[in-house]
C-alpha cells in the first residue's frame, strides 16, 4: 500500500514539478495555482505513504536510504507549502519542487521494502529526523540564495524579463536564507550530538573519524562560521547567498556520500 | 432606435478649445437634462473631461440626430463659433459608438493608455444622468457593460500594470530590492522636482524616514518640513548615508557628489545591508563606478528611462489584447440592441394571438353548452395549436432576422401584415415607465 501511494505522489510531484518549471519562463498566473493544487495533493499521497510506511513497517521509517531521501522530500514540500501559503511567493516552488522531485526519484530508484529494525536502533530515528530537518532547512537557504544571486544579477545588469517580476525583493531573499540558518544550524548540532550519543551507546566511541562524522562536523563548521560571519561581521546579501549554495553542495555531498556508503544501521 | 456620438477629443482638437467646451461638474446636471430635451432624443449622457468632450444619444433617425447634437454642441460655448467647432468634432453610430465608448472606458483612447482616471469620469457622467432621468433601456445597458468591460480590460490584460513615469518607475524599482519600506530611509540629494515626486511615490508606498540635504541648508530644511523630514547639513551626508537605504541625488553640481569610496564605506557601515541609489541629474552626481560596488544597486536617469519605455512598449502590447476584448463585447451589445428592434414586435404578435385566441373561446364555449373537462380541454387545445402552428414560421423569420441588416425591415413587415402598431407603442410606454422605477445610481457600481 505504501508503495503505490508513494508512486501516486512521484506521480504527482512530477507534475507539479514540469508545471512550476513552465511557470519560470511563462507569465501565466492560472499555472502557479493548478501547481500549487498539484504540490498540495502530491503531499497528501507522500504523507500517506509515510503513514502507512510507518504502520506496515512497526518503526518510524527513516533506516533505509530511499525512507531517509523520502522523507527530506517530503519536509522540503512541507516547508514550501507553509512558506507559500504565508507569503505567497509563487516562484518558490519553481525553485523547491525540482529539488524535492530529484530527491524522490533517487529514493525510487533504491530498494523499497521495509527492513526490520534490530532493536538497539529503535531510538535512532531521533538522530536521523534532526540531522534531516538541519538539511532541510539548509536547502530552503539553498534556494533562496540561488534566487537571491538570480535577482542581484538581473538587478546589477539592469535586465528585466519574466524571471525578474516574478522573483521576490532582494532583502526577503536574504532575511529567508538567514532565518533557514538559524534555524537549520541548531537543529544539525542536535543531530550531531544525538548520533554521538548513539555512537557511544552502539560501539562504544562517541566519534571515530569515519568519513560520515568528518563531513558532518565539516558541514557544521562550515555553517557555524557562515553564521557568524552574518551576526558578527555583515556577511548578508551577496556574500551570504554564495555561501549557502557552497555549503549546501557540500550538503549534498556529505548525504550522499554517507548514506551511499553502508551507513551503520542500514 | 440607434446610439449615436459627436465629440471631440486630445487627437482631434488642441486643448484651447477643449478647456472652452469642457462642462464642468457642476453644470453637468442642466446640461445633459437639456440635451435630452433637444429635437429628437430619447436618452441623453454628456461625458466631459480634460481630454475629451463627448455628447451621447439615442435617436430614431440616425442623420437627423448627428445634426441635432451638433447644434447641440456649437451652443455649449458662446466664445466658439460653428465654423470654428465643426471641423474638430467626430460622429460615431452604431456599432462604431458602442465600440468608441467601450474604447474610451477601457482606457484605450486615453493619451497615456491604461490611465485609471477615465473609468471613473464615465462613472461620474453615468450618475449624473441617472439622476436626471435622461437615460433609457439603451444607454442604461450599454453604460453599464462599458464599465464592466473597462474593470475587466484592467484586471484581464496588462495594460495598466507597471510604471510609466519615471519617479514611478524607480519606486517599482526599489520594491525589487526591498520588500517593504517600513522602517526605511531614503536620503535626498538635491530637491529637484522629480526627486521630491520620488521621494513622495515611496512615502505613498509606507516609505517613513526622509533626510534632505541641499548645499543651501535653508532649503534643505524648508522642504524637510513638507516631508516631516530631517535636514542634514551638505558636508555631513556622507557620513549620513549609511543610514539610507535609498539615495536619490538631483542636483544641477556638474561633478560627482556621491563616489564608490563613500559608498563601499557606507556599506561597510550598515553591514552589506543593500542600498538602492537613483541619479537623475544630468551631468551625474553619482560616479559610475558604484554600480560595480557590491550590494549598492545604481541606476541613472537613462536606466529609469528605459524602464519606462519597456512598460510603455508593454502597455501598448496588451492594447492590442484588449482591443479583441473590446471588440467581442461590442459584438454581444450590438447583438442585443438589434434584438431590441425585434423583441417588442415578437411579444406583440403573441399577445395579439393570445387575445383573440381567449376571446374565440370564451365565445364559442359560451355556446356549446356543457362540456366534461376533457372536452373542454380539446377544444381549448385545438385553438391554440391553431394559432401556434400559424404563427411558427412568421416568429422563426423574426429572430432568424434580428442579427442581419434585414431586422428593421421584418420588423417593419410583420407590424404591417399583423396590424401590430398599436400594441408595440402601449408596450413600450409600459417598459419605459418601468425602467426608470428600476434603475437607481446605485446600480452602477
Amino acid at each position: 500500500m505504501n508503495v503505490l501511494f508513494f508512486e501516486v505522489s512521484l506521480l504527482l510531484y512530477f507534475l507539479g514539478t514540469a508545471l512550476f518549471l513552465s511557470q519560470l519562463a511563462g507569465r501565466l498566473e492560472g499555472v502557479s495555482q493548478s501547481a500549487f493544487v498539484i504540490a498540495g495533493s502530491a503531499f497528501f499521497f507522500h504523507t500517506l505513504a509515510l503513514v502507512s510506511r510507518m504502520i506496515e513497517g512497526g518503526h518510524i521509517p527513516l533506516t533505509t536510504m530511499h525512507e531517509v531521501l523520502s522523507f527530506f522530500s517530503w519536509a522540503l514540500v512541507l516547508v514550501f507549502l507553509v512558506v507559500e501559503l504565508r507569503y505567497r511567493i509563487h516562484i518558490l516552488g519553481s525553485f523547491i519542487l525540482p529539488l524535492a522531485f530529484i530527491s524522490l526519484i533517487s529514493a525510487a530508484a533504491l530498494p523499497k521494502e521495509i527492513k526490520a529494525l534490530a532493536p538497539i536502533f529503535r531510538n535512532v530515528w531521533m538522530h536521523v529526523t534532526l540531522s534531516l530537518l538541519g538539511t532541510v532547512a539548509f536547502a530552503i537557504a539553498f534556494v533562496a540564495g540561488l534566487m537571491y544571486l538570480i535577482q542581484e544579477h538581473l538587478l546589477k545588469s539592469k535586465h528585466r524579463n519574466a524571471l525578474y517580476h516574478k522573483l521576490p525583493a532582494l532583502d526577503f531573499l536574504d532575511d529567508l536564507n538567514g532565518k533557514a540558518i538559524s534555524l537549520g544550524f541548531p537543529l544539525l548540532t542536535l543531530g550531531i550530538i544525538t548520533g554521538a550519543l548513539f555512537a557511544e551507546f552502539t560501539r562504544g566511541s562517541f566519534l571515530n573519524w569515519n568519513a560520515e562524522q568528518i563531513g558532518a562536523l565539516g558541514t557544521w563548521l562550515f555553517y557555524l562560521v557562515v553564521l557568524l560571519g552574518r551576526v558578527t561581521v555583515g556577511w548578508r546579501a551577496k556574500r551570504a547567498a554564495y555561501l549557502t549554495v557552497l555549503g549546501f553542495a557540500g550538503v549534498i555531498f556529505t548525504l550522499v556520500g554517507v548514506l551511499v556508503k553502508e551507513h551503520p544501521f542500514a | 432606435m440607434n446610439i449615436i456620438i459627436v465629440g471631440l477629443n486630445h487627437r482631434t482638437a488642441p486643448v484651447e478649445l477643449r478647456e472652452r467646451l469642457a462642462v464642468p461638474e457642476s453644470r453637468l446636471p442642466e446640461a445633459v437634462a437639456r440635451l435630452k430635451g433637444w429635437p429628437g432624443v430619447a436618452e441623453a449622457l454628456i461625458l466631459s473631461t480634460c481630454n475629451r468632450v463627448e455628447l451621447y444619444a439615442v435617436v430614431k433617425d440616425t442623420a437627423l440626430g448627428f445634426e441635432s447634437l451638433r447644434e447641440y454642441f456649437v451652443k455649449i460655448a458662446p466664445t466658439v463659433s460653428g465654423e470654428e467647432l465643426v471641423p474638430y468634432l467626430y460622429y460615431f453610430d452604431g456599432h462604431d459608438a458602442i465600440r468608441h465608448l467601450f474604447r474610451v472606458t477601457s482606457s484605450l483612447d486615453s493619451m497615456v493608455v491604461g490611465e485609471p482616471q477615465i473609468l471613473g469620469q464615465v462613472k461620474v457622467a453615468f450618475d449624473v444622468a441617472l439622476t436626471q432621468k435622461t437615460t433609457g433601456v439603451v444607454l442604461n445597458k450599454v453604460l453599464k457593460k462599458a464599465i464592466s468591460v473597462g474593470k475587466r480590460v484592467r484586471s484581464e490584460t496588462g495594460i495598466a500594470a507597471n510604471a510609466v513615469s519615471v519617479s514611478y518607475a524607480a519606486v517599482e524599482l526599489a520594491k525589487k530590492i526591498f520588500q517593504n519600506f517600513a522602517g526605511k530611509t531614503v536620503l535626498l540629494i538635491g530637491a529637484g522636482e522629480m526627486a521630491k515626486l520620488a521621494a513622495r511615490h515611496l512615502m505613498q508606498a509606507g516609505m517613513q524616514n526622509v533626510m534632505i540635504t541641499t548645499r543651501n541648508f535653508e532649503l534643505a530644511v524648508d522642504v524637510a518640513k513638507h516631508f516631516n523630514g530631517l535636514p542634514v547639513p551638505f558636508n555631513d551626508f556622507p557620513e549620513e548615508m549609511s543610514n539610507a537605504d535609498i539615495v536619490i541625488c538631483s542636483t544641477g553640481a556638474a561633478s560627482y557628489l556621491v563616489t564608490a569610496e563613500d559608498v563601499q564605506k557606507a556599506l561597510w557601515t550598515r553591514r552589506n545591508r543593500p542600498m538602492f541609489l537613483i541619479d537623475i541629474s544630468v551631468p551625474r552626481n553619482i560616479e559610475p563606478a558604484v554600480g560595480a560596488v557590491d550590494n549598492a544597486y545604481l541606476y541613472n536617469i537613462d536606466d529609469l528611462q528605459g524602464h519606462v519605455e519597456k512598460n510603455l512598449e508593454q502597455r501598448r502590447q496588451e492594447a492590442m489584447k484588449a482591443e479583441d476584448l473590446v471588440k467581442d463585447e461590442v459584438g454581444l451589445v450590438t447583438r442585443w440592441i438589434k434584438s431590441l428592434e425585434v423583441l417588442p414586435t415578437i411579444l406583440a404578435l403573441r399577445r395579439k394571438a393570445d387575445d383573440i385566441q381567449k376571446g374565440e373561446l370564451e365565445r364559442i364555449l359560451s355556446r356549446l353548452g356543457p362540456l366534461t373537462p376533457r372536452q373542454r380541454e380539446l377544444v381549448e387545445e385545438l385553438a391554440s395549436a391553431i394559432s401556434n402552428k400559424l404563427l411558427h414560421g412568421a416568429l422563426v423569420a423574426l429572430k432568424a432576422e434580428a442579427d442581419s441588416t434585414n431586422g428593421p425591415l421584418f420588423t417593419e413587415i410583420a407590424q404591417r401584415l399583423f396590424d401590430l402598431e398599436k400594441e408595440i407603442e402601449a408596450s413600450q410606454l409600459k417598459e419605459a415607465a418601468e425602467e426608470t422605477r428600476t434603475v437607481s445610481p446605485d446600480d452602477v457600481h
